[in-house]
């Protein structure tokens, strides 16, 4: 075990399942330092790392930030909405703008699927994705991977199921391919507008009916439907799709899972895909899946820094 | 060359004896001192000693830790592998305690510096001394200089001691060889 196998995380399809491992040993690590007294490791401090989001974050940014600061990283920020791509500038050029002040890492969120592919094969420098449109979010699902991996051991034959709008989740897609790397099994359910064709192709089975989905499930990633990337209506009402793909106690103990464990990468419409005392009850490991995410983004960071110089 | 065997087991368990009593005859109260293993080659001296320790101020308890300073090296982006961290355990406050730290090579001092920077992220010790198994004395790129020592060797730079310990504790030894074997 030395270096990922990989210059960027572009997302979790790119990378291995040795990969994936790694980032876990190394979040292990990260996590007893962010549970010390002085939370703070000199790794990084010779990397300065630029936070690019196109798109609105509270949680991914912060997170991201936290874990740049908690190894000395120097940061700077980014956001679209202030910048100069207002003016018209191209991704790239504003990219490279950023790299001649001698940043030696991006991480980017951008609405558009693909960006930051496009963007590694135009820039030098190490990138990571910090979600691109419906496509991937890489963190996200290491995060979630390893919430559960700290939660039921190993993987490998574990049922989980991911809710709600998958149509327009990034969230979705990589916890599949993660989730399987892993040798998890993933269904997905949620209303029929909302299930991408061809998902099947995955190896990922689509269940219509939320009840019979959570008897077969040990986990359920609740998702939330994603208003902004709608752009025609794909249920009648809001009201609705709570009744039919809502989360709450009643269907819980009808069902008779007393066992399942509820996740949710956030940010949460409480009252809408799950009722807001599931999200504070024992069931639901959403909080941890925010303080993971700090470890396993530095061990990200640390283990691509580690490699970018030596293989640059 | 050859491996040259610098200890063999039973010189490597009369260094440890000595080791231990140097220890003991500086300290004799173990209420506020605590030993630290530098992992991951200082964790196998680090028991022994603390073993050995044992035997000699019966009833007192002994606390014993371990520390990873991959995160506090100075050689990160500088090779070309990533360094693997390994765990660290301290289940107890080193504020204002008497610490020794524990390595088996003090070779150029730069493991032993990032160890001391690592150590002081977790409080400030009253007191901080360092106990080596081989000191590489002629090899040292920073000032450090250990307060007690198993064996100084004198060796060129590319040769290389290696201290192994045996499951069982039936045949440890420390060797030196060569990279070009």
């Amino acid at each position: 075990m030395s270096t990922l196998s990989t210059k960027h995380l572009l997302g979790i399809k790119n990378i291995t399942r040795e990969d994936i491992e790694q980032i876990f040993q190394t979040a292990d690590n990260f996590k007893e330092v962010i549970n010390r007294p002085i939370k703070k490791v000199p790794s990084l401090r010779d990397v300065t790392i630029a936070n690019i989001f196109f798109e609105n974050s509270t949680r991914t940014k912060l997170s991201f930030e936290l874990a740049e600061k908690r190894l000395s990283a120097d940061v700077v920020n980014f956001s679209a909405s202030s910048s100069s791509v207002k003016k018209g500038e191209t991704l790239v050029d504003t990219v490279n703008n950023i790299l001649a002040m001698k940043v030696d890492m991006v991480v980017m969120r951008h609405p558009n699927p693909g960006a930051c592919v496009h963007l590694a094969r135009h820039v030098d420098c190490s990138i990571v994705n910090a979600g691109d449109g419906a496509h991937e979010h890489p963190t996200q699902a290491l995060l979630d991977a390893y919430s559960l991996r700290e939660k039921l051991g190993d993987l490998t034959g574990r049922k989980v199921l991911i809710v709600g709008d998958i149509l327009h989740s990034r969230v979705a897609l990589s916890n599949i391919f993660c989730l399987q790397k892993l040798g998890a099994e993933v269904r997905v359910c949620g209303p029929a507008t909302m299930i991408p064709r061809y998902i099947e192709d995955l190896g990922v089975k689509v269940m219509l009916n939320l009840k019979e989905a959570l008897a077969w499930a040990d986990v359920a990633n609740m998702l939330r439907i994603q208003l902004e990337r709608q752009d025609i209506q794909y249920f009648p009402t809001l009201r609705e799709y709570s009744m039919q793909y809502g989360l709450n106690r009643a269907l819980l103990e009808e069902v008779g899972r007393k066992d399942l464990i509820i996740m949710h990468p956030g940010p949460i419409n409480r009252g809408v895909e799950i009722t807001s005392d599931l999200v504070d009850s024992d069931y639901s490991i959403i909080l941890d899946q925010v303080e993971n995410g700090v470890a396993v983004r530095m061990a990200v960071l640390y283990l691509l820094a580690g490699r970018a110089k030596s293989s640059s | 060359m050859k491996d040259k065997t610098l200890l063999d087991h039973t010189a490597l368990n009369y260094t440890l004896h000595r080791l231990a009593y140097e220890v003991y005859e500086q300290h004799t109260d173990f209420s506020n001192l605590a030993f630290i293993s530098l992992q991951p080659r200082g964790i196998a001296l680090g028991k022994r000693i603390v073993a050995q320790l044992k035997t000699l101020v019966k009833g007192q308890d002994i606390q014993h830790g371990t520390l990873d300073v991959t995160f506090y090296r100075d050689d990160f982006r500088r090779r070309d592998d990533v360094l693997v961290p390994s765990s660290t355990d301290l289940d107890f406050s080193i504020e204002g305690k008497e610490i020794i730290l524990i390595d088996d090579v003090l070779f150029t001092g730069r493991t032993v510096r990032s160890g001391l920077d690592a150590l002081l992220d977790f409080g400030r010790p009253k007191h901080v001394e360092l106990l080596v198994l081989i000191d590489r004395r002629f090899s040292r790129e920073l000032p450090v200089q250990p307060d007690y020592t198993g064996k100084v060797v004198d060796v060129v730079r590319d040769e290389r001691v290696k201290v192994e310990w045996t499951e069982d504790d039936s045949n440890n030894r420390v060797i030196l060889f060569s990279d070009d074997q």
